[in-house]
């Protein structure tokens, strides 16, 4: 299969669908498209490194939620008392006055600085269970995504956190901030997959792993390197989602698991381990995003796109499993001992 | 009087283009014991394999009993009456010896889905007899010996009442008593008039026990017949197409005084003990020892890769502590692993990032960012002085090599760290004799070069062929040492066998 393979997939679907619903070219509609993709696509940069060394995020969703939570205690500028007196940091960070930072100047670098360092602490917390307990990674982050979303939903009682300042809620306003945010993480993940030495060991981990550390690569750091990444990536993803809802929410991305896994696996990103690219990374987002967009063009329900989708994805992963059975079927023994 | 049970006409099969089995024809009578010997990748095992049902060939035919044959699966392959016993015996170690037996099929109550325990323990019992195993029928296989087990699968084929049995390098993991033991088995076998193919690497077993020897080569047959008109030697000659000696290369001593690595009282308990012996730069030491027997876990040790309680390594004078592969490759320690597939290639990725896995910090400024030309011209150099077929190495997957080339690259990889002391683990296992050739060549030239080699490997012949000086193992302890000057392969096998200990039925 060709690297653009899912990109000729994606222009086919599109044109198929200009020659029904021809308003799904209207400028509107493209700059929609085009605000989905970008924080998705933060995501799944994330999880494709996590993919790589062959393992899963999971929590990537909680991250997004509890983050989203957490910067909004940092930044809102104004709390209603009736809906926050229960909470149980009222008094201490909250206040009437809003968050820990509410009406300062620093609650904007400040807020994000706490999101994407509580993103990629909760990715190191991941890594160390799956790298040093040898825990297998779709436990280990299952777990935290419940544990992770339970949190959120204690620390705000369900409420949503709103008031936050200016300059966020800026970010998430069409699809400039978005666009730049995707930009500098996917230039980032290219250049260390294809140019940096930890690029070569994030592969060789994913491939075979015993091989990996007999070559001297401390599969252990690479390992834990990538579910930070992905948890760090989370953040970013929720930033952007966040400012676009202008606020905290204790459920943000919680439909969206499906979302960035079956971007991942359409891409061509096995869930094997040891594939991936930037570019499949791209590609498979542009698709997923194209369907959905098509999918609520054409007014489908809640239930039913999500029925749809899975079903993409579903294909997606069997061709995965069918590419990984032919690779071993001709790893047959030639003879021989 | 004699009829054939057992045709294979011009049967042959490729992979990926690259001919395993060619143009193969044999002809087996009821109760005939049929020895098939042959360089490894002649074909023995993608013959048995087509037999067996594991594979299906592309071109030819089989009969059996006069019926074509043509197994899809190994189940077929049952059906019609053929059972393998695998050189990896493939039994459940975590079950006991009456679930392996009826693993695909108990016996049950009348029509229910309820197992018959009784009839399976009765059955079990009667099957174990036959083999002359004397166990509780109920004891997990992970507690008995590898004989013990070759065993279990021999009751295994009876009570499927397998009229023929591939036996696929039986002996490799047997002492020398239970392999007596087998042979009895195979001989009560033939009297029942069962048709036997027995596939192996001891040229003496098979002159002794077959009736007719059919000897491949490059996936050619290139004789059938009885085996009064072989002899060992005969046998040689046709599998390698040549004299022995030019299997290896002249030997010439390079070793020195200086000492590369010093090992001192290695011990780990129930795996090595005891362990001390030094390796100079320039010289090959060879390790011999029969499966189980410690030499595999010792090079383990020694990069790393494995822990050990007591015992100190130390190279050029200091002392190692810690060791781990990381450490190892940095005191310019290398180590070939004995599974290329499993530990020393990433069968997936190019040769080139195969090659370059290892020492990628080295050619990367500030250790991280690849310079990519340097990386290119380094690998290049060392696959071309090391003559790795590839089309393109950028571009070729490793698991699209012959396993000689695959060794070449395992090795390739090593040799851009520029390593001091290496370690090979069965180094030629799994290829062709040129390319064995090629690499006792590879390694005359690197000890020639100064490295020191550690050399491990079960065919004492190749140790006796390449070696300055070879331990030998037993029991996780060295049982002697020779000198070149020395090497007498009787006196060695008889130590390799020394404490090896026929085990136990508890576990």
């Amino acid at each position: 299969m060709s690297d653009h393979f899912v990109l000729f997939l994606s222009l086919l679907y599109f044109f198929v669908l200009w020659l029904f619903i021809p308003k799904i070219t209207e400028p509107r509609n493209l700059a929609n498209l085009s605000s989905n993709m970008w924080p998705l696509l933060t995501l799944v940069i994330g999880q494709m490194f996590v993919l790589i060394v062959g393992g899963i995020d999971l929590s990537q969703t909680s991250i997004m939620a509890v983050t989203s939570v957490l910067g909004a205690m940092v930044m809102s500028g104004r709390l209603d008392p009736v809906l926050f007196e229960k909470n149980p940091l009222w008094g201490v960070i909250l206040s009437e006055n809003g968050g820990a930072l509410g009406g300062s100047i620093w609650a904007l670098p400040v807020g994000i600085l706490v999101m994407l360092l509580t993103g990629a602490l909760i990715g190191l917390l991941n890594g160390l269970s799956v790298a040093k307990l040898k825990m297998p990674p779709f436990m280990v982050t299952l777990v935290s995504m419940f544990f992770f979303s339970g949190l959120a939903i204690y620390l705000t009682r369900s409420e949503n956190i709103m008031y936050l300042p200016r300059g966020f809620v800026a970010l998430g306003r069409g699809a400039v901030g978005s666009f730049c945010v995707a930009l500098v993480l996917a230039l980032l993940a290219w250049f260390v997959l294809s140019r940096m030495v930890l690029g070569r060991w994030l592969y060789a981990a994913g491939m075979n792993i015993r091989t990996a550390l007999v070559s001297g690569v401390p599969t252990s750091g690479v390992i834990v390197l990538a579910y930070v990444f992905s948890g760090f990536c989370a953040a970013a993803g929720s930033i952007l989602y966040s400012a676009r809802l202008e606020m905290g929410r204790p459920t943000l991305g919680d439909n969206l698991l499906l979302d960035i896994i079956g971007a991942a696996v359409i891409g061509g990103i096995s869930l094997y381990g040891g594939k991936g690219k930037v570019i499949w990374a791209v590609y498979g987002v542009l698709f997923f995003t194209i369907l959905a967009n098509s999918l609520n063009r054409m007014n489908l329900d809640f239930y039913t796109v999500q029925i749809v989708k899975g079903c993409v994805i579903l294909i997606a992963a069997l061709l995965d499993v069918t590419r990984m059975r032919l690779l071993a079927v001709s790893r047959l023994p030639k003879g021989g001992a | 009087m004699t009829r054939p049970i057992l045709r294979f006409e011009h049967v042959g099969k490729s992979f990926f283009g690259v001919p395993a089995l060619q143009d193969v024809s044999l002809c087996l009578e009821h109760g005939e014991l049929l020895g098939i010997v042959g360089e490894n990748g002649a074909g023995k095992s993608t013959l048995m394999n087509i037999l067996g049902g594991v594979i299906q060939p592309d071109r030819g035919q089989m009969w059996i009993e006069g019926k074509p044959y043509r197994p899809s699966d190994p189940s077929e392959a049952k059906r019609t009456g053929i059972a393998f016993i695998h050189q990896e015996l493939n039994l459940f170690t975590n079950l006991s010896i009456l679930d392996n037996m009826f693993i695909d099929g108990f016996p049950r109550l009348a029509s229910t889905p309820l197992i018959n325990r009784r009839k399976a323990k009765d059955m079990t019992r009667r099957f174990l007899e036959a083999v002359a195993l004397d166990v509780p029928v109920n004891t997990i296989v992970e507690h008995l010996a590898p004989g013990e087990r070759q065993l279990v699968e021999i009751a295994r084929a009876l009570s499927q009442d397998a009229r023929t049995i591939i036996f696929d390098e039986p002996t490799t993991s047997l002492t020398a008593r239970e392999s007596d033991r087998l042979f009895k088995i195979i001989g009560r076998l033939r009297q029942e008039q069962r048709t036997i193919l027995y596939v192996s690497h001891n040229l003496g077993d098979v002159l002794q026990l077959s009736d007719s020897i059919a000897v491949l080569r490059d996936g050619c047959l290139v004789e059938t017949r009885r085996a009064s008109e072989y002899t060992t030697d005969k046998m040689i000659t046709q599998m390698v197409g040549r004299d022995i000696s030019q299997l290896y290369p002249p030997h010439h001593s390079r070793a020195t005084t200086e000492t590369a690595l010093e090992v001192k009282g290695l011990t780990q308990r129930g795996i090595v003990r005891n362990i001390t012996f030094s390796l100079c730069k320039g010289e090959v030491l060879g390790v011999f020892g029969l499966m189980g027997s410690g030499r595999s876990e010792l090079a383990r040790i020694l990069f790393g890769i494995d822990p050990c309680q007591h015992g100190t390594i130390s190279r050029r004078g200091h002392l190692r502590k810690a060791v781990s592969p990381r450490r190892s490759i940095d005191d310019r320690i290398a180590f070939v692993t004995e599974n290329r597939r499993e530990e020393g290639l990433l069968m997936e990725a190019s040769v080139q990032d195969n090659m370059a896995l290892v020492s990628l910090r080295q050619y990367a400024r500030g250790g991280q960012l690849i310079e990519r030309g340097r990386v290119t011209s380094s690998v290049s150099q060392i696959a071309d002085s090391l003559k790795i077929k590839a089309e393109r190495i950028s571009t070729q997957v490793a698991k699209n090599l012959s396993g000689g080339n695959q060794q070449k690259v395992v090795i390739g990889k090593w040799l851009l760290t520029e390593p001091e002391v290496l370690i090979l683990d069965e180094p030629t296992r799994g290829i062709d004799v040129g390319a064995k050739y090629e690499i006792y060549c590879i390694i005359r030239d690197l000890a020639a070069a100064g490295t020191a080699i550690l050399c491990i490997s079960s065919e004492l012949e190749e140790l006796i062929g390449i070696c300055d000086k070879i331990l030998v193992m037993s029991n996780g302890e060295i049982q002697g040492t020779f000198a070149r000057e020395e090497f007498d392969e009787e006196r060695i096998l008889q130590l390799a066998f020394k404490g090896h200990k026929t085990h136990g039925h508890v576990g």
